[in-house]
């Protein structure tokens, strides 16, 4: 199967969107090269704005380049988020400003670069934020899909991109805000975003050759939520599965969870980042040390059906 | 130590920062050769540090805020005596102690938990200013990068340090000229540098090679200017010593491969 990280497909989805629309701007703080801004600086270097090492910077600048008119597009590491989240928070979010953010190398699988780098929280700080929409693309395709998607909402809207390559699947139809059913079940249903499409999907394979038929629903879109298709899979499979590769406490899991409250929950269960900070190694030990593997997954959803 | 040793050392840590990263397929050597002339006369001759002791609550500190650096700092503190080169081998490995970015909570010898840029030296004012604060003797020493100090906090940081009057406090600036995305003109230019850090109120002192083992001595033995925060700009060469990473942008972080690295450590032999 093809794979592709989704900050390749972020990077090309810019040059897309650029050739579409010349409002559109992209800022990037010395990182060009990781979240693969460098592709659109090379097809529009009068549309790119490096800001140097100054993520804070670059995001009120953003804010007020969004005054003209302009579609700026800020691109560094999610870890930064944090750097930058007044600025987000009170620069954009408050005054409801038209500025997007492309932020990469979410999660453990960054790898090597360790714990300092892999952001567990962005999720959490994003999804708080009043008018702000939240995508987590599973792949290169449904990456395109959110970044057109974004140009065209009138407000902010956070994008988490992976370093790692990962499949890419058939494109998939797309509407903002609403969940994608993988596959139909009735023994549990798995929720997930993100790159653990890949290893979600794996465990679904491991249950079924055991007998167990799991329902897997995939969000491209964290806020606005789709408490309903949500609240229609766990009122029909009872056990609830959450995988994210992000922190277990305000991520995609709490997300399920405030949704699905009262509606007839059996079993619930948060996978992910047990409120621990990552560390260096190669994606794939990272994956087993933090029980994300599909193997993993599926032992831990057998064991607490 | 004599400066013929001292030199040998910085080889040694050039190595070191060869191995570790060549082993990893991984890491930052360009902006780690920058620097580690400096790390080791700080470590060897200047820093009143002792592995043997290594929780002295008396002993001088110091904080790569440029944390990418970290095999340069790694090579130092492996020579120095906190740990053994076995640990090269678990350089950014999974339950290494030798993280991407120095990691307080894993590896010995480590004052500051960093990586994120600009805040190394927002962390070592804080320590001169609680330093005072509590009677504490020791020194502290940061180094930071060009491209770093486009931060504002870099900023920040320098305006306290002159308001607090903390001439226990040694920023060194390895002035390489470039980061990722380019040469610091290219990404976003810092103007004069010099002019900035003393309309900051730092006593500066600028190293013509920084590179040069002498100069850097002669620049951190120089006696404290009282009541002000000294900076030391070190003119440097990204990727020092290893001729096809010299003035390289491309070799901020990535690593050599196997015939790479042998190359490299041939250059640095001795
Ligand atoms: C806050 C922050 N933003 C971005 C990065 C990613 N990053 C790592 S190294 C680097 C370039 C650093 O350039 P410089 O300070 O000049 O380092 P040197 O040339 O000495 O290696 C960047 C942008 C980071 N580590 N922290
Ligand atoms: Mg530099």
């Amino acid at each position: 199967m093809e794979k592709k990280a989704v900050r390749v497909a972020y990077g090309e989805a810019l040059v897309k969107l650029g050739e579409k629309n010349d409002k559109v701007v992209v800022l990037d703080a010395d990182l060009a090269a990781a979240t693969m801004t460098n592709a659109f600086k090379k097809a529009y270097p009068d549309r790119f704005y490096d800001c140097g090492i100054a993520e804070a910077n670059m995001v009120d600048m953003a804010a007020g380049m969004s005054t003209m008119g302009l579609i700026p597009f800020c691109s560094t590491f999610a870890v930064f988020a944090g750097r930058n989240y007044d600025q987000i928070r009170n620069g954009v979010c408050y005054p409801k400003f038209n500025v997007k953010f492309g932020f990469s190398h979410a999660g453990i699988t960054l790898g090597e670069d360790g714990g300092s780098h892999q952001a567990i929280e962005d999720l959490a700080l994003m999804r708080v934020l009043p008018g702000m929409t939240v995508f987590v693309p599973s792949d290169a395709n449904e990456c395109y899909q959110c970044v057109d998607a974004a140009a065209k909402i009138d407000g902010p809207v956070y994008i988490r991109t992976a370093r790692l390559a990962s499949p890419v699947y058939d494109p998939r139809p797309f509407t903002v805000g609403k969940g994608t059913v993988i596959k139909d079940g009735k023994d549990c249903v798995i929720f997930t975003c993100g790159i653990m499409l890949e290893h979600t999907l794996e465990a679904v394979d491991l249950l079924s050759q055991q007998g167990i038929d799991a329902a897997l629903v995939s969000f491209h879109t964290l806020k606005p939520f789709d408490e309903e298709l949500a609240r229609e899979y766990t009122a029909k499979c009872k056990k609830v599965f959450t995988v994210e590769e992000h922190s277990i406490i305000g991520g995609l899991g709490d997300t399920v969870a405030s949704a699905v409250i009262g509606h007839g929950v059996e079993k619930f269960m948060k996978i992910g980042i047990n409120d621990v900070f990552g560390q260096s190694g190669k994606p794939a030990d990272l994956l087993i040390e933090y029980g994300l593997t599909g193997t993993q997954i599926a032992d831990k959803i057998k064991n607490n059906l | 130590m004599e400066l013929q040793a001292l030199k040998q050392k910085a080889r040694a840590v050039r190595r070191d920062i060869i191995t570790m990263t060549a082993k990893a397929g991984a890491g930052h050597p360009g902006g780690s050769l920058s620097c580690t002339d400096a790390l080791v006369a700080l470590y060897f001759e200047v820093m009143n540090v002792n592995p043997e002791n290594e929780k002295d609550p008396n002993r001088d500190r110091f904080v790569l805020s440029k944390g990418h650096a970290a095999p340069a700092l790694y090579g130092t503190l492996c020579e120095r005596g906190y740990f053994g080169p076995e640990e090269f081998d678990k350089f950014r490995q999974l339950h290494g102690i030798l993280q991407g970015h120095p990691d307080i909570k894993k590896c010995p010898g480590v004052d500051a938990s960093t990586g994120s840029l600009g805040q190394g030296i927002s962390i070592a004012v804080g320590m001169a200013l609680g330093a005072k604060h509590t009677g504490n003797p020791c020194h502290v020493y940061t180094v930071i990068g060009d491209g770093e100090s486009q931060e504002g906090l870099v900023w920040e940081a320098s305006m306290a340090a002159a308001h607090y009057k903390l001439d226990n406090l040694t920023v060194i600036l390895d002035h390489n000229g470039m980061q990722i995305d380019g040469t610091n003109d290219e990404v976003m230019s810092l103007g004069d540098i010099k002019a900035k850090a003393l309309a900051f109120g730092y006593d500066v002192i600028e190293v013509e090679d920084g590179n040069d083992m002498q100069q850097v001595l002669d620049a951190l033995k120089a006696p404290a200017c009282p009541g002000k925060p000294r900076y030391i700009l070190l003119n440097t060469l990204k990727g020092k010593g290893v001729s096809f990473m010299e003035g390289q942008v491309g070799w901020h972080g990535k690593a050599p491969n196997a015939e790479q690295a042998a190359q490299a450590l041939k250059e640095l032999e001795g």
